[in-house]
């Protein structure tokens, strides 16, 4: 409409990261000092936080999701049904629902849960959702290799568990390094939802600083910088992992 | 060289000749003029200012002031009717969508404060918001300084977030901050007893009150931690526009309409709900009415 307004939304002020988050004054180093926090002590400590909770959340979903994976390749219908039960439940509710059952709902049905900090709940909450992803891809890695591989492991004398350990295991994991390598990323890009919970990472920061500040653009542009950095960081030290555990010849795991 | 000045001369005539005395000097003026219709910025849940009915209806004290406000503009402007449109607007977008024209008047819950007053322009204060304390009622609570070392709630994205840290620093007190992601959140945070306190505008915290499952359980305490004038808000640099918005509000406070309106939103049962916030007009609101003006937030921090 008019000109003034259409300027005014293009120039940028990035100088808003040197401001103090009290006054509002520019601080000359652009990081306080003496107790005074700028925004751009506040967004470093916000990516702090968003990557504590992606990195613990991965380990549990880690640990939980090929547990359950495993469980739902063995012979024993009990465990079948667990692992199946498991994934079904994890992955029919939305993300930011089972957040807000963690949080508020449980609580009130198991007095003691009252007591953790929300950072626990929400590492648990979205570990375990991503567990069943992940449970899934085991599987799918498991399911992937000849039947004749375990077949042949038994036949060796192995029990079960040594099957899984020294035979299926060390081929599957291989096969699903790049879905694991998504769902790793994913994990960072869905840690936004712990800002419902109160944690102070960068979706909280970027809501709660550009109403402070009025500098929205600045402010979403340098937090989509941030997730895009560690997403990709991830994607590399995957990719890396995948290079180096390469066994030449393997199936599906990049012969070259 | 001269009948070009005669020309131009009688061009500049003919167009003020053609448009009627108001809408010189207004764009927006004569932009409702032009469309016989004006779009109002609204607020989906701004407590008893500004929230939907559903269905596409908007009402609260704000919204009605402005429909009286764009009755006597349509009255100045001599049009049979000026229909009114609503336009739903965040906290994020409604400054940039009154700049780039979507909507003309905002009536929702726009602190006016001195940076804002660089972008957009604002009516006569017709609400000062007081931000306060909810606690519950049995806690023993009755004021801030009860609240060193407890867990604070309060909703990301409001100025109370910042309030609260100013606080902090001035009084070297140390809350913990539980930030809920909408005001609804925040207070079923103090509910569920995962907050001591809840911090924020005593509007909202009344009508979140009334609107609890037991509403005895909860009371507003304490000093007030901050104030700000709630106003209008309209486009920068339209002084007909602000004119003719100002005249008609400082009307109804000059009548005593402003204190009826008042108490239709925050003293009456409201819909949908049909539930009574129960805030009376505070002091500074009252001052406000009496004296008409449109000071920014930081000249009532001053006092």
């Amino acid at each position: 409409m008019r000109n003034r307004s259409k300027g005014k939304l293009g120039t940028w002020d990035w100088q808003v990261f040197c401001k103090d988050t009290i006054e509002g004054e520019v601080m000359p180093r652009c990081f306080g000092s003496g107790g005074n926090t700028t925004y751009l002590d506040w967004m470093l400590s916000a990516w702090g936080w968003t990557i504590s909770v992606a990195l613990l959340s991965l380990v549990v979903a880690l640990v939980f999701g090929s547990l359950m994976g495993i469980l739902r390749t063995t012979p024993n219908r009990g465990l079948v049904l667990l692992g199946n039960a498991w994934t079904e439940l994890f992955r029919n509710i939305p993300l930011l629902v089972q957040i807000v059952l963690w949080y508020h709902v449980l609580p009130a049905l198991v007095p003691p849960l009252q007591g953790l900090p929300s950072f626990l709940l929400v590492v648990l909450a979205l570990g375990l959702f991503t567990s069943a992803r992940i449970s899934e891809q085991v599987r799918a890695g498991i399911q992937s290799l000849a039947h004749g591989q375990r077949m042949a492991g038994l036949a060796l004398g192995f029990t079960l568990p040594q099957t899984y350990r020294y035979v299926l295991l060390p081929m599957a994991f291989r096969i699903i390094i790049p879905p694991l390598t998504s769902e790793s990323m994913n994990i960072v890009k869905n840690s936004s939802v712990a800002f419902a919970v109160s944690i102070a990472e960068l979706t909280l920061f970027a809501m709660q600083a550009q109403e402070e500040t009025s500098r929205g653009i600045e402010i979403y542009l340098a937090v989509t910088g941030l997730y895009f950095i560690t997403a990709f960081a991830i994607n590399r030290v995957l990719h890396f992992i995948e290079g180096r555990v390469r066994v030449p010849g393997l199936i599906a795991a990049g012969d070259k | 060289m001269k009948i070009a000045k005669i020309a131009c001369a009688t061009l500049i005539a003919a167009a003020f000749a053609s448009s009627p005395t108001l809408a010189q000097e207004s764009a927006t003026l004569k932009k409702i003029k032009d469309a016989g219709s004006a779009t109002m910025g609204v607020r989906e849940s701004s407590g008893g200012l500004s929230f939907t009915l559903g269905d596409g209806k908007f009402a609260g004290f704000h919204v009605e002031l402005c429909e009286r406000v764009l009755a006597d503009v349509q009255k100045q402007l001599g049009l049979a009717r000026v229909d009114v449109k609503f336009q739903p607007v965040t906290s994020q977008n409604r400054i940039p969508l009154m700049q780039n024209g979507t909507i003309d008047i905002e009536c929702g819950s726009t602190t006016n404060n001195a940076a804002r007053q660089k972008d957009v322009a604002f009516a006569v204060t017709t609400f000062v918001e007081e931000v306060r304390i909810a606690v519950k009622a049995n806690s023993g609570i009755t004021s801030i300084s009860q609240l060193n070392g407890k867990n604070v709630a309060t909703t990301t994205g409001t100025t109370s977030v910042q309030l609260l840290r100013k606080h902090e620093r001035a009084n070297s007190v140390d809350f913990k901050e539980v930030f809920g992601k909408d005001h609804a959140d925040s207070f079923l945070l103090l509910e569920s007893g995962r907050a001591d306190a809840f911090v924020m505008d005593s509007q909202i915290l009344a009508g979140l009150i009334a609107k609890s499952k037991n509403p005895a359980e909860f009371k507003v305490v304490g000093e007030v931690l901050n104030v700000e004038p709630i106003n209008i808000m309209m486009r920068k640099d339209d002084p007909g526009f602000k004119k003719a918005v100002d005249d008609s509000l400082i009307k109804l406070m000059k009548s005593g309409e402003i204190a009826k309106t008042y108490d239709k939103w925050f003293m009456q049962p409201i819909p949908p709900a049909n539930v009574r916030i129960g805030l009376p007009a505070s002091d500074a609101t009252k001052t406000a009415w009496a004296n008409p003006n449109d000071k920014p937030a930081e000249d009532y921090a001053k006092k």
